[in-house]
This record gives C-alpha cells, structure tokens and sequence, in this order.
C-alpha cells in the first residue's frame, strides 16, 4: 500500500528543516490547516496528510477492522513519518488527532521532537468524577446528526473524493469534497472518535507536549484541556482566547504564534 | 379587451394592484417572512432574529439577542456537528447550505430545521458577520427518516441473503481437501456474486484403500436453482462412482438422473469432469472423462504442458444416449494437474478480451508456473485471473492434484 496516495500526503519547505506534522481531526481534512501551515513552510518540512476516510484519501484503503480504534490511525501516521524517514518531528493534531499523535508518539517516540495537542480530549464520554462534557446519549445524537445530513451524499460523489492527485481542477475539487465523506465511513469514525478512552495513554508520553485550548470551547471544554496539561508529563498550556472548536480557523494568528514559540524554545533547548 | 367574459388589465394597472395589495414594508417582509432568519457575529453570538423564528422557538427577542450564540439554540447532536462540520465549513467557504439539525425550543422541544448560512463580508472581503435561514422541516424530516429507517432495513436483510448465501455455498464445496500420502491437493473458489450461491462445484474423496475419485463442473444458472441442481450432481457423482468406478460410466449415470427431473424450466444441465487417482509407486495414474468441459491441464515438472482433450465428450444432462470420452495420464514427482472452469477462460479483460480467447495462452501461463508444487499453482493462477479481470464476472473454480517429489512426503 502507498502511503502517499492511501493519506494524500502532501509535503512542502526545505528538505532538511525540522518536520512539522499537521494532522486533522473528525469532520474535515488536511485543507483546516491552510490558515495555519503555510506560515512554516520557509523554515520547516511542513507534511499534510489526510486520515483514511476523509478528503482526498484512498477510500478503498478504508477497513473496518484496521480502523475500529485510534491505533489504526496512529500506525498510518508512523507508517507516513517512517515512508518520509522522519526525525525530531513536531506533529500538531487537531481534536481527535491530538490522541492519535499522542498513541503514535508513545508506540515510536524516536520519530517525534515534540506533540501540540489543539483541542484535545481523552474521552469525551462523563464517566464518574471525569467531565468528558458529554453522555453516551449525547453521541448517538450527533450519529443521528450525520445520517440526517449525509442524505444527499450518494455514490455519485465518490470520484469526486478520491484522490486523483494529477487533476488540474483543484481548487473545484476541493470546494466539493471538503467535508465530504462516504457516510458509512464518518458514522464509524465518529463512534471510535467520540467512545474513545485515552485517559491511560497520556501518562506514558515522553516527549514535550503542547496543549492549546480555546477559552469557550463545547467539545473539549476548558477543564478538560487541564485534565490533559496535568496528566502530560512537563506539558505546556496555552489558553487562546477563542471560541470554538477550531482555533486554527477562527483564531489563526494566535495559533501560530503559540505553534511558534513552542518550536522555538524545542530548538533553543 | 375581453376574453371569453373575463376582463384583462393592462400590465401597469396589475402593477397597481400589486402595490395596494402588498403594503409590506422591509420590516414586515423581514420579520414576518416564512422562515426563520438570524444573524450572528463571526463568533456565533445573535446579533439579530426575526418574529418568525421566535415564534417557533418561543423565546422573547432580549432572551437571545446579545444572550445568546446560534449554537446555543441547538440540541448537542446538532452542536457536535456544528462544530465539526458547520463551523469549519462557514469559515473555509463562506457558506453552510441545507444543514439538517435540530433547534430545542424554549420549552425543550425539538424543532427539525434546515439551516442555510451566508457570511456577509466587507468591500474588502473581510468578514463581517453571518446571515442564516432557517426552514421548518418537520414532516420533510419524519419523510427522511422513514427513508433512512427503510434503508437499513433493506441493508439488514442483504446482510441476512449474504450470511444465508455463504452458509449455503460452504455446503456445496468439500469443508476441507483429504489428505492423500504422496499427493499435493489445492483449490481456488471464487463466487462472482456475494448475493447468489454459484455453480461451480469440486471435489475429492476416497473410493477404496488405494483409490481417490476427484471432479470439478460447472452447473447451468446461478442462485437457488443452480444450487438443487449442484447438490444433486455432487451426491450423484459420488454415489454412482460406489458402483462403477469407470469415469465414462459415472457420467453416463449422472447424465440419467439428470435427465430424470421433472421441472419444467428449471436447469438441468451441467459440464463435468470426473476421474480416478491411484498411485503407482512414486506415480499417480490418472484416468478421467469429460462432459463438454474445459480441458484439464498437466503442467510437466520439466515446463511441458499436456492439454487432456476428450474430442466429442457432450454437455451432462441435454441428450437422453450422451456421449462421454475417456482419457489418461500419468503424474510422476513434480507434476500438476490442473482442472478448472470456464470463469477462468472466460474472465474478460477491461477491452473485452477473454483470458482462454487465444487457446494458448492458458498453456502459455501454466508453463511458467511448471515445478512449483499444486498449491503454488492454484495461487498463481488466482493471481493470473485478479489480475486479468479486476472484477471477475462469473464463479471461478480451480483444483489442482499434484505427486511430491518422495524426498518431501
């Protein structure tokens, strides 16, 4: 299986600048980061990629069984870090794909530098004294949520969202499959994504961690991004004042600033 | 002007009319429009909502302008998908069109919209604020919901035809190959559809102490039919070759007992090869016989491959006096031979082109895979068909026989 096409990878900036990971989290693809990426490219190998699933990637790599936890997304994220021959990577992931770069990093902590964590939440599920924010009948809500709205999607569309890489029509492309997946893949996703429970995996990081958390945020509230600040070992956190659950969108600038300053003093250190 | 007794007014004094009639003024056109309208800050706090949309909702204008933000107004379902979906897709592109979510209203009801949003922007294309639409969609959702509920139902019962399907077609091939001392034995099946049990079929069993009968065919149809028409030629094949073990005469009886069945338009015919294995020292002593089937193949340890044409053998089951006609090789150490059916021959490659179109090449193909071992064989030729035919089109049965060298036995 070829990485590059089965997660559209897309690589940009000097070969030998330190890499810099960007990974996107449930209900988008590698495009959320285009407010944000761009400002590193002059000095850093900035690689963008897209989970299986979604935007431009390879749908008939998608399997239910590799995909049915977070680890099936963490080993394509090492498979693409070692396909790129890797090291002291910085990987940024948003939402969902904070935990993946967190299991990833702890599976191969030879190949990361560095983890920012935007927006991250280890279980999103209230279980005892934990506030994930939300109940498991909230989730099969959001289920219902994307049936209703994927009913216009058919089979139709599919082309539309495989990657063909040489196509000229980008930009046209991009604006038809942006947020668009196969339903059936985005409802499994959506489970694994919002059932999960990483509580466990945070205390086995080793690598300097970043946590970047809007001060109004309903999926991953404030306290949670606390809860992960106080379980990473050494951890930063930087409160954005932002509202949302996409800072890299609504608050750009501040993002890559703290991305920035993060990377700064890694490399000072 | 007067038509058929009915007045008709020049188009300035409709106009006129229209004018007297519709006295609304911009307000009264925004307010009490028949959708709901709001406009939000970037941040999707309330800036402004229309009479229409409070009505729905319940709310008096100073509970949400400046209070509260759009995401505030909709169920937590509808609040994750804003989030991952809405949002992001507002910012990436300016507009959200025919969002189906759900507004809670004040008295916690739920009320199914679909949200159309705008982001208004600046001469110079800054953002400024965002305009949304919002339309009741009660009875269209109760529609699609019924749509989505039938949907899955029509899924849960494919599942079901394919478990019984799958169920059905592992009874009709042998669970798994005897073991023969000396003898390598493979098999590829392949159904072209998970939806209908195939017609291909196979097997082998033992006859006596020293004696092995084996066969492969290919029923006429596909699906239920196909498949009394299998099981009836499998049993029969077994137990006529319990009488007479002559493969010509074995095919004759199969040949009566399908001619005996009394179903008008259902299929009764089938192409078959049977035959008998005995060894003979390092040695298998093949003798079969053909019913209008492919010709069997022994690829020769050496690249030598021998075509066991039966010239006149007939379909099994068509003609009430069928002609069957004999043949036989010897398999010595490193030896295959390989019988299958016609979804090899006639997998169509995507111009069209059968892969058993030119004669030679299957030969041409098993050549290469000469000295390789039965179960080697089989895989290569599974390779050889996947890779001809992406989506082969029809049941692919493949059974290879095939004496080890006596140092591997």
């Amino acid at each position: 299986m070829d990485v590059w096409s089965r997660n559209h990878v897309t690589v940009t900036g000097p070969e030998g600048g330190r890499p810099l990971v960007f990974s996107h989290g449930f209900g988008c693809d590698q495009n959320m980061w285009r407010l944000v990426a761009p400002a590193f490219a002059a000095d850093h190998r900035v690689v963008l990629f897209d989970h299986v699933g979604a935007g431009r990637s390879d749908l008939s790599a998608w399997d239910p069984e590799r995909y049915s936890s977070l680890e099936g997304y963490a080993a394509d994220v090492l498979e693409i870090m070692a396909e790129l021959d890797l090291r002291d990577a910085v990987f940024v992931g948003h939402s969902v794909s904070a935990m993946i770069g967190v299991l990833a990093s702890v599976a191969d902590p030879s190949r990361f530098g560095g983890l920012v964590l935007v927006g991250p939440s280890p279980r999103y599920v209230d279980d005892g004294d934990y506030r994930g924010g939300f109940s498991a009948a909230d989730i099969e809500e959001l289920l219902d949520s994307l049936d209703s709205n994927y009913l216009g999607w058919s089979a139709a569309m599919a082309p539309a969202i495989m990657g063909v890489p040489e196509r000229p029509e980008l930009g046209q492309e991009l604006t038809e499959s942006f947020c668009r997946t196969d339903p059936a893949i985005a409802r499994h996703f959506a489970r694994v994504t919002f059932l999960s429970d990483n509580r466990d995996d945070l205390a086995a990081v080793t690598v300097p961690s970043l946590v970047l958390q809007c001060r109004e945020d309903i999926i991953a509230a404030p306290a949670v991004g606390e809860f992960v600040h106080r379980r990473l070992r050494g951890s930063e956190l930087v409160l954005l004042d932002a509202t949302g659950h996409c800072p890299h969108l609504s608050a750009p600038e501040q993002t890559t600033a703290a991305i920035a300053e993060f990377l700064r003093r890694r490399s000072s250190s | 002007m007067s038509v058929a007794g009915h007045q008709v007014e020049e188009p300035e004094d409709r106009e006129a009319s229209f004018s007297a009639l519709l006295e609304d003024s911009m307000e009264d056109l925004y307010d009490n429009a028949p959708c709901g309208y709001l406009s939000t800050l970037l941040d999707g706090e309330i800036a402004k909502v229309n009479a229409t949309l409070l009505t729905w909702l319940g709310y008096r204008r100073e509970d949400l302008v400046g209070r509260r933000s759009f995401a505030d107004l909709l169920s937590v379902g509808g609040k994750l998908y804003h989030e991952t979906h809405y949002a992001p897709m507002l910012r990436m592109h300016g507009e959200a069109r025919e969002l189906a979510l759900d507004l809670v209203t004040a008295d916690g009801h739920r009320l199914p919209v679909l949200v159309t949003a705008t982001v208004k922007k600046n001469q110079d294309g800054d953002p400024l604020l965002v305009r949304i639409t919002v339309f009741d969609a009660r009875e269209r959702r109760a529609y699609e919901r019924e749509l989505l509920r039938a949907r899955r139902e029509a899924e849960r019962e494919r599942e079901r035809l394919q478990r019984l399907t799958s169920t059905l077609q592992r009874t009709l091939l042998p669970a798994e190959l005897p073991e023969v001392l000396g003898l390598e034995i493979a098999a590829h099946y392949h159904a072209a559809s998970s939806d209908q049990v195939g017609g291909d079929f196979y097997d082998v069993f033992p006859l006596d102490a020293d004696r092995w009968g084996f066969f492969l065919g290919d029923v006429c149809g596909k699906g239920p039919q196909a498949a009394v028409l299998t099981s009836l030629t499998r049993y029969t094949l077994r137990a006529a070759a319990v009488h007479d073990t002559d493969p010509v005469a074995v095919l004759s009886t199969l040949n009566s007992v399908l001619r005996q069945r009394h179903d008008p338009g259902a299929p009764r015919f089938c192409t078959v090869v049977f035959g008998l294995l005995q060894p003979d020292g390092d040695d298998f002593a093949v003798s079969l016989a053909s019913g209008g089937h492919p010709p069997p193949l022994v690829i020769r340890a050496d690249g030598e491959v021998d075509v066991l044409t039966t010239p006149g053998g007939q379909l099994v089951g068509a003609l009430p006096d069928a002609h069957f006609v004999a043949t036989s090789a010897r398999l010595t150490p490193g030896d295959v031979l390989v019988l299958y059916t016609d979804g090899l021959t006639e997998a169509r490659r995507a111009d069209g082109l059968m892969l058993g179109e030119d004669e030679e090449r299957l030969p041409a193909l098993a050549a290469g895979f000469a000295g390789t071992g039965a179960r080697a064989v089989v895989d290569s030729l599974a390779e050889v068909l996947t890779a001809w035919a992406d989506e082969p089109s029809d049941d692919t049965a493949i059974l290879a026989l095939g004496p080890r060298p006596p140092e591997a036995r």
